[in-house]
């Protein structure tokens, strides 16, 4: 069983491109040109110089030995913390500008949640000298001032969305409402591997540098190539795709998905799209969503707005159905607890999104020769308020 | 296919067809809206079954789409509504909707129940050609039912005989790159796409959406098409004056 894309953009029955008619042309033109674009030579260097001298690549793949100790287990931190602008995002998004650049656009659309993918873009749109506007929730712009005055100062326009929810859901419906009235100059840097063929599958490629890395380190360290499990958190799952992609076909590797409980998955508070979703079409995309008996797209919650999505990359969807991937869901208050702990025990304070990731220890239990590798997708400064209210810090 | 779009699209006149959606201004609105439209002589009539997430829509659409969720409009709700709707309405009747809430509903099961109740034809955006032909066409044939596609700008001359090739009833014209009420009147740029799909003389009439808001714009939508739709400046009117006078409306266009 193959866990990639097909031609279509299909894994396994979940993907595809459920576009209305005006985003054809867009998405048809990406299709076409993306696989052979990421293959050229001038493209490869130009986008692996940037990850080197800009982004700060390769990120390291460190050795939490107290965190080993304590769990009884040899566990690694693949350090996507450490990229500039503080996650794993920016990887797609100098791959996505480039891309743009090279199918001649001038104008870069966004959506962003908590503000990451946001700044990620607006970032690369500075790098690049390209017009940037970002699509934000209106209730995310309150709740993320911070990023906000990042945007603005790396000079993108954020546009708030003020229909539905007014979170990221809606923010991707109108970053896809303004491809729709902007479809010639416009390319859309989707944030995850989520949406309409090929981006699952483009933004996967742009990530998987992280598992080709950790290979190689991994290598190094332990003199094999291949971890026994690796570990990431999945909102929309891209840090996951790229930590997973190397892996995907080696039976051997262990996946394990870890997805934002809230406060717990009975209550009605929850982002765990496994646990609740049924299959559906979220954002031109078959795959789980979390929705009604009707079909309409609910809101999910989580203490992280980073896996605040009410569905899953199509990648994942087929991971969880084949078996392939272990789906583990963290409420908020362990996800915090273990944010604490790597803070204590590492020095590293980790974004919630990837504390959640580090809270299945307590549970998931590993031989003490495992070598477990977790994404430390992105670093905490930006939920610094977050934990100073919730440990009245 | 013998079906009251198809005896529609042959009368001799340009077709004014209205889309409103369902639930709205008021949940149970959805019957007296259309039986005042056909009585106004509107010739065909759009039924929106609203979406939480309405991606080709534009605020108008979207503000709807939200209210008749919020008044607790279903799918299941709608067909109800609808049960006894050809027992008053005789004009050709097309669910616009998105693909997920069919999707939960059934494909299937909600063909049938379309066919039971006497819909024509179904228009469902986010629902592509490809996977229309290959999972659900046999489907929506069984059960007598029109699907429409839409046609853009952008949309290339190969790619609109292909859509014309799989097409049974008419071909939903958008007349601009745009989300639903995004811009009215047309330019330069509307007429040449008029002037190009005429030029291609395609086997389905081709019916215009988007833009038109009154008569100026009906009568340039339809100087080469079989007819036009008009959706969100009819949502305005709805929101403006309620659900039950709409002469002024329909007069003001033709």
């Amino acid at each position: 069983m193959s866990y990639n894309a097909d031609s279509r953009g299909y894994y396994g029955e979940f993907g595809g491109a459920f576009i209305p008619e005006m985003l054809y042309p867009n998405c048809e033109e990406l299709r076409q040109n993306y696989v052979q674009v990421m293959q050229e030579d001038f493209f490869k260097k130009e986008f692996q110089q940037l990850l080197k001298d800009y982004v700060g690549r390769p990120t390291p793949l460190y050795f939490a030995e107290r965190l080993s100790n304590k769990y009884n287990t040899k566990i690694y931190l693949k350090r996507e913390d450490l990229c500039h602008t503080g996650a794993h995002k920016v990887n797609n998004t100098i791959g996505q500008i480039l891309m743009a650049k090279r199918l001649g656009k001038n104008r870069i659309i966004a959506e962003t949640g908590a503000g990451q993918h946001g700044v990620a873009t607006a970032t690369v749109c500075a790098l690049m000298g390209l017009e940037c506007v970002v699509y934000m929730g209106e209730i995310d712009i309150e709740r993320q001032a911070p990023n906000v005055a990042r945007m603005k100062m790396l000079g993108a326009e954020v546009r708030p969305a003020k229909s539905g929810s007014r979170t990221l859901k809606d923010a991707t419906n109108e970053a896809i409402r303004d491809w729709i009235n902007n479809p010639v100059d416009t390319h859309y840097i989707i944030g995850s591997v989520v949406g309409p063929h090929p981006y699952p599958d483009m933004v996967a490629r742009f990530q998987s540098v992280i598992s080709e890395e950790i290979k190689w380190q991994l290598k190094e360290k332990e003199g094999k190539e291949n971890p026994d499990y690796v570990v990431a958190c999945v909102g929309g799952g891209s840090n996951a795709a790229g930590a997973y992609y190397h892996f995907l076909d080696n039976p051997k590797v262990g996946i394990i998905a870890v997805e934002a409980a809230g406060k717990g998955i009975d209550s009605g508070e929850s982002a765990a799209t496994s646990a609740l979703g049924k299959v559906g079409i979220i954002h031109g995309s078959k795959t789980l969503l979390m929705q009604t008996t009707d079909g309409q797209i609910t809101e999910p919650y989580s203490i992280s707005a980073g896996l605040d999505y009410p569905g899953v990359g199509p990648m994942h969807a087929h991971l969880f159905k084949s078996g392939r991937g272990e789906f583990i869901s963290i409420t908020d208050v362990d996800a915090m607890k273990a944010g604490l702990e790597l803070s204590k025990l590492e020095g590293i304070i980790p974004a919630i999104e990837s504390s959640h990731a580090f809270a299945i220890l307590e549970t998931r239990k590993f031989e003490s020769d495992d070598v477990v590798v977790i994404n430390l997708s992105g670093r905490g400064d930006k939920d610094l308020n977050t934990y100073i209210d919730y440990f009245k810090l | 296919m013998t079906n009251r779009i198809s005896q529609k699209l042959q009368e001799d006149k340009k077709l004014l067809s209205i889309y409103f959606t369902a639930g709205y201004p008021s949940l149970n609105d959805t019957v007296s809206v259309i039986e005042g439209l056909e009585k106004n002589g509107v010739d065909m009539i759009e039924i929106g079954l609203p979406f939480s997430d309405p991606l080709a829509d534009g605020p108008t659409i979207q503000e709807s789409s939200t209210k008749a969720l919020k008044n607790g409009m279903t799918t299941e709700v709608l067909f109800n509504q609808l049960k006894d709707i050809r027992k008053t309405v005789s004009i050709p009747l097309i669910i616009m909707g998105y693909f997920n809430p069919m999707l939960q509903y059934g494909v299937e099961a909600f063909c049938q129940k379309c066919q039971e109740i006497g819909i024509d034809g179904l228009i469902i955006p986010d629902l592509p050609v490809d996977v229309y032909n290959e999972e659900y066409k046999s489907i929506f044939e069984k059960h007598g039912l029109v699907n429409v596609f839409l046609i853009t700008p952008q949309t290339s001359d190969e790619r609109i005989r292909f859509i014309d090739s799989v097409s049974n009833g008419f071909i939903y014209m958008v007349s601009s790159a745009s989300v639903t009420g995004a811009k009215s009147g047309f330019g330069d740029e509307q007429t040449q796409y008029f002037d190009r799909i005429a030029a291609m003389e395609l086997k389905n009439p081709q019916i215009v959406g988007f833009g038109i808001s009154n008569k100026e714009t009906f009568i340039a939508a339809t100087e080469k098409a079989k007819g036009a739709i008009i959706g969100s400046a009819f949502i305005k009117h709805l929101t403006a004056f309620g659900a039950d006078k709409f002469d002024t409306f329909v007069n003001n266009i033709r």
